[in-house]
């Protein structure tokens, strides 16, 4: 059979894999009409509704006080979680992946339970423990430590929803790779963090650099869980998609849309860097990808 | 070279060579339990001070009930139509080659990576009555914004990554020559599709249907813009643990949530069910 | 390299050891740090206001002409931050301990509800002040399209078939609670003192309701910026903001004969105040609001100043007159006014009852 395959000229061999020209146009049409309406045409809104009236008023959006604050309160919290996701997803892969233990299961489905509950949810289960009325709340309040409604709780919140961005992306990888290359490293007589350094690391690093990109971004665009956390302080608890929210509740429609789009184009550099990363190292991250 | 085991607590996993099992599990599970497990007890035990009758009577309240059905029906719905055409996007992107490619692939992460308010507010300004799309929309006498419409207009931007992501790399896989084989024994394309192509790729349209499901159930940033938010028709589930808050109702907010946590976790369980019988039946995730 | 196993694995616990170290370093710096600058912030006095959606740009000028003048006062210089949004959730972000020194509500039982539940603010906050706790009040009017092409003039009318009306959640909000108060009222009196044709009246209201924010502003912005409804019951303040902000020449302002004399209180913090060392300034910050500056500045916002002859006439002759009843003279105190209206199973969940 697969002589009479080899023999078969070309250009019959890819019309029994493919669609005629027109069905396959037909699909072509759907699915970029499809995106453009659902996807892009949203994102456009933003930059036309933010330059509705010009540089000058866009950027003036970003001069005022708050919106400063919003921006570092934002770049703080981003600094934060990102790192201690980045720290836990490399933990929480190598121990999954590399070794073999009852309960995995339960284990990755637990790590990724942030991920299906509800924003809502994520920032009430914090009030729940540190709110004046929650388990911890006397305590706090003896203490004089404030969690909710201030940074610490914003961070919390923050990292519970981003908690699995890292670990969800490394561990389909690590697996894929196996333990062959570590054992044969640690074999020739490399310490275990030498091996990961020197062996294991480079085999992740893309994968690595797109889930953080992955996890910054929607750090810096969490907005449910952290708006039950947050208490609305101007200047002092709003980050940068609350601030968004309250410009729109302003009826300052310019610059809450200009502050969307500096969001917005976040968003859009993390795609151009993932998209970057994918022509050049399209394989392993395609072998990471299948972890979403 | 098979590690005696140093503690019996390590007894639990197949020795290896490779160090550092102690140290990363444990740390996984602290930071596991301080940062989720921990605060969704503290959610649960809240909730089970109302017992669980008390849970039931919430859940059964009209308005409550109400407001998880429209969650869970309008995200069944957006979750199945990310399916299909994330299905078709996937396809399109992997097999066919036309300009524009690469961008198409690059924008299918764009609600991955854009935070949900600003979705929310840019679909609100596209599809109220006056914006571009509603003023087509409001001519064919469909109300998109402010109707059950836009909460799904809202899911469906939300699951749409999701469904094309888990597909995309296993359409990548697949074995052309099958499909060759299969014309080469007579059956005409669609049949090729529908009895070859397909039935291996269910298991990862399902896990993609599985999680847009997940999260448009728990969607709020985006939604809350373009919803109508009235009770019975268009008022979702997180919209009203935020209202039991604002009435000081923690009991209610927590039950509610309790039962969106329980049927979180239920979907996740799911998904992970179906990829490990996938895992048996083709070898594959 | 040659090294024993125990020594790598030893040197290896070590590496990975100072990671987690690192990063838990990392967060607690983090957080400690956060901690830190909010401690230090509040080095110089800060005083936190909690109030509701629509007071934004009043609080604004208010609280720049408090710094000024406490500053001339006493020399020192404080900070005055606001909240704002839903005043049932910004209640209750107080009862979970949000550090507020003042709340500015947009209803009475709210601030009953903090006193109730957190016991920061003692019952009788309403003796405390002048006026019962009300440096302002103000009213609900209606906001219509250019022309008022649907004709509405009174309460009466929002009921008319082809009217659609844009209010917020009574639950959320206390613009909508007045909204719905104020309809309930109308009714009542209008129909010889009968509760039930008032419940009945304020049923088919809410039938003609397209579209339910959960606050104030969102009803302005689904009005306004949207183009749903034909009319907007809001707050007085809100309806000319709407003016000054989207333009007058999209819009008119319809005063009913009859509205809702809307009572937005104030409270000190008794709890958070002495525990932030605060009380001092954070009385001085209430007491200002009764002096000629503030009440000027609440006629300029459109609130009913308490004080009128402080106020700029040009500001007076904005507030229009019209008759004003109070909802405590129809249905008694604020406890059963909330039981009886908005709480779970109340005459709005009763009369949202879904179409059977």
């Amino acid at each position: 059979m697969s002589s009479a395959l080899a023999t078969r000229p070309p250009a019959r061999a890819g019309s029994v894999v493919t669609e005629g020209l027109a069905v396959r146009a037909l699909l072509i049409g759907i699915a970029v009409v499809f995106l453009a309406l659902f996807l892009v045409l949203p994102l456009v809104t933003v930059f036309i509704q933010a330059f509705a009236k010009g540089w000058s008023a866009y950027l003036a959006a970003f001069t005022e006080a708050d919106a400063r604050s919003a921006i570092r309160l934002t770049l703080l919290t981003a600094a934060i979680a990102v790192p201690f996701n980045l720290v836990f997803g490399i933990m929480a892969s190598w121990a999954v992946a590399k070794f073999e233990f009852r309960g995995k299961n339960l284990l990755v489905t637990l790590i990724d339970l942030p991920f299906s509950v509800s924003p809502v949810v994520s920032g009430l289960i914090y009030v729940l423990v540190f709110g004046a009325q929650g388990l911890l709340g006397p305590w706090l309040l003896a203490h004089d430590i404030q969690i909710i409604f201030a940074v610490p709780g914003i961070v919390l919140a923050t990292i519970f929803v981003t908690f699995p961005f890292v670990a969800r992306q490394l561990i389909p990888l690590m697996q894929e790779q196996g333990t062959a290359e570590e054992e044969a490293a640690l074999t020739l007589g490399a310490s275990g963090w030498h091996a990961f350094r020197t062996v294991t690391l480079p085999n992740i690093r893309w994968g690595l650099l797109y889930s953080v990109l992955l996890c910054n971004a929607r750090a810096m665009g969490e907005f449910g869980a952290v708006s039950v956390v947050s208490g609305h302080i101007r200047g002092l608890t709003n980050t940068l998609p609350l601030h968004v929210e309250i410009l729109y509740n302003e009826y300052n429609f310019v610059a809450s849309f200009a502050v969307a789009s500096l969001l917005a184009g976040l968003a859009l550099v993390t795609l151009l860097v993932k998209s970057l990363l994918e022509w050049r190292f399209s394989a392993e991250i395609a072998a990471g990808a299948r972890g979403h | 070279m098979a590690e005696p085991p140093l503690r019996p607590r390590r007894r639990f996993r197949q020795p290896s060579v490779i160090p550092g099992f102690g140290i990363t599990f444990g740390y996984t599970l602290t930071c596991l339990g301080i940062i989720v497990l921990l605060p969704l007890a503290a959610l649960v035990a809240r909730a089970s001070g109302l017992g669980l009758a008390g849970i039931w009577q919430v859940a059964t309240d009209p308005r409550v009930a109400s407001a998880l059905r429209v969650s869970f029906g309008v995200s069944l719905l957006a979750a199945l139509t990310a399916s299909v055409f994330g299905f078709l996007i996937a396809w399109v992107l992997t097999r066919y080659r036309f300009p524009g490619r690469k961008l198409v692939d690059a924008v299918v992460d764009l609600p991955f990576a854009l935070p949900t308010a600003v979705a929310g507010i840019a679909l609100a300004s596209l599809y109220a009555p006056n914006g571009l799309v509603g003023e087509q929309l409001a001519k064919l006498g469909i109300e998109a914004a402010y109707t059950p419409v836009g909460i799904y207009i809202a899911m469906v931007f939300i699951g749409l990554p999701f469904a094309v992501r888990t597909v995309q790399p296993l359409i990548e896989e697949i074995d052309k020559e099958i499909e060759e084989a299969s014309a080469t024994l007579g059956a005409d394309r669609w049949h090729t599709l529908i009895k070859v192509v397909v039935p291996p790729l269910i298991p990862a349209v399902l896990t993609g249907f599985a999680l847009a499901f997940a999260r448009g159930v728990g969607e709020y940033g985006s939604i809350i813009f373009i919803a109508g938010n009235l009770p019975y028709v268009s008022e979702i589930a997180p919209l009203l643990i935020v209202i039991k808050l604002s009435e000081f109702d923690y009991g209610g907010a927590c039950a509610i949530a309790t039962i969106m946590l329980g049927i979180s976790f239920v979907t996740l369980l799911a998904i992970n069910l179906i990829q490990a019988w996938s895992r048996r039946r083709f070898g594959y995730v | 390299m040659s090294s024993t196993p125990e020594a790598r694995r030893f040197s290896h616990r070590r590496r990975v050891l100072a990671l987690c170290a690192g990063s838990v370093g990392l967060v607690t710096a983090g957080l400690a740090s956060a901690l830190l600058t909010s401690g230090a912030a509040r080095a110089e006095t800060e005083l936190l206001n909690v109030s509701y959606d629509p007071t934004r740009e009043l609080y604004k000028e208010i609280n720049a002409a408090f710094i000024e003048e406490w500053k001339a006062k006493t020399g020192e210089t404080v900070t005055v931050r606001a909240a704002h949004g839903g005043s049932g959730s910004q209640a209750r972000t107080v009862i979970d301990g949000i550090p507020a020194d003042v709340v500015t509500l947009g209803i009475p039982s709210d601030i009953d509800a903090i006193s109730r539940l957190s016991k920061k603010i003692p019952a009788d906050w309403r003796t405390k002040l002048p006026n019962e706790g009300l440096p302002y009040t103000s009213t609900v009017v209606f906001l219509v399209r250019k022309g008022n092409p649907k004709g509405v003039k009174d309460w009466g009318d929002l009921v008319k078939p082809d009217v659609k009306v844009i209010t917020p959640n009574p639950k959320t909000s206390a613009g909508g609670r007045w909204n719905f108060l104020a309809a309930w009222g109308y009714a009542y009196e209008k129909e010889g003192k009968s509760a039930d044709k008032a419940n009945a009246f304020v049923g088919q209201l809410y039938k003609q309701v397209p579209v339910l924010d959960t606050g104030a502003r969102g009803s302005t912005v689904t009005f306004a910026q949207r183009g749903l409804g034909d009319v907007l019951p809001t707050w007085e303040n809100e309806a000319y903001l709407v003016f000054d902000e989207f333009g007058r020449d999209k819009f008119d302002v319809v005063v009913p004969p009859t509205s809702i004399y809307a009572e937005p209180p104030v409270a000190l913090v008794d709890a958070n105040v002495d525990k932030k060392g605060t009380r001092k300034q954070a009385e001085a910050y209430l007491q200002f609001l009764y002096t000629d500056t503030a009440q000027a500045i609440f006629a300029k916002h459109h609130y009913r100043p308490i004080k009128r002859e402080a106020a700029k006439p040009e500001h007076l002759a904005q507030l229009p007159e019209l008759k004003l009843f109070k909802i405590e003279d129809l249905q008694g105190n604020w406890d059963d006014i909330q039981k009886k209206n908005f709480d779970n199973g109340g005459l709005f969940d009763q009369l949202s009852k879904p179409p059977q």
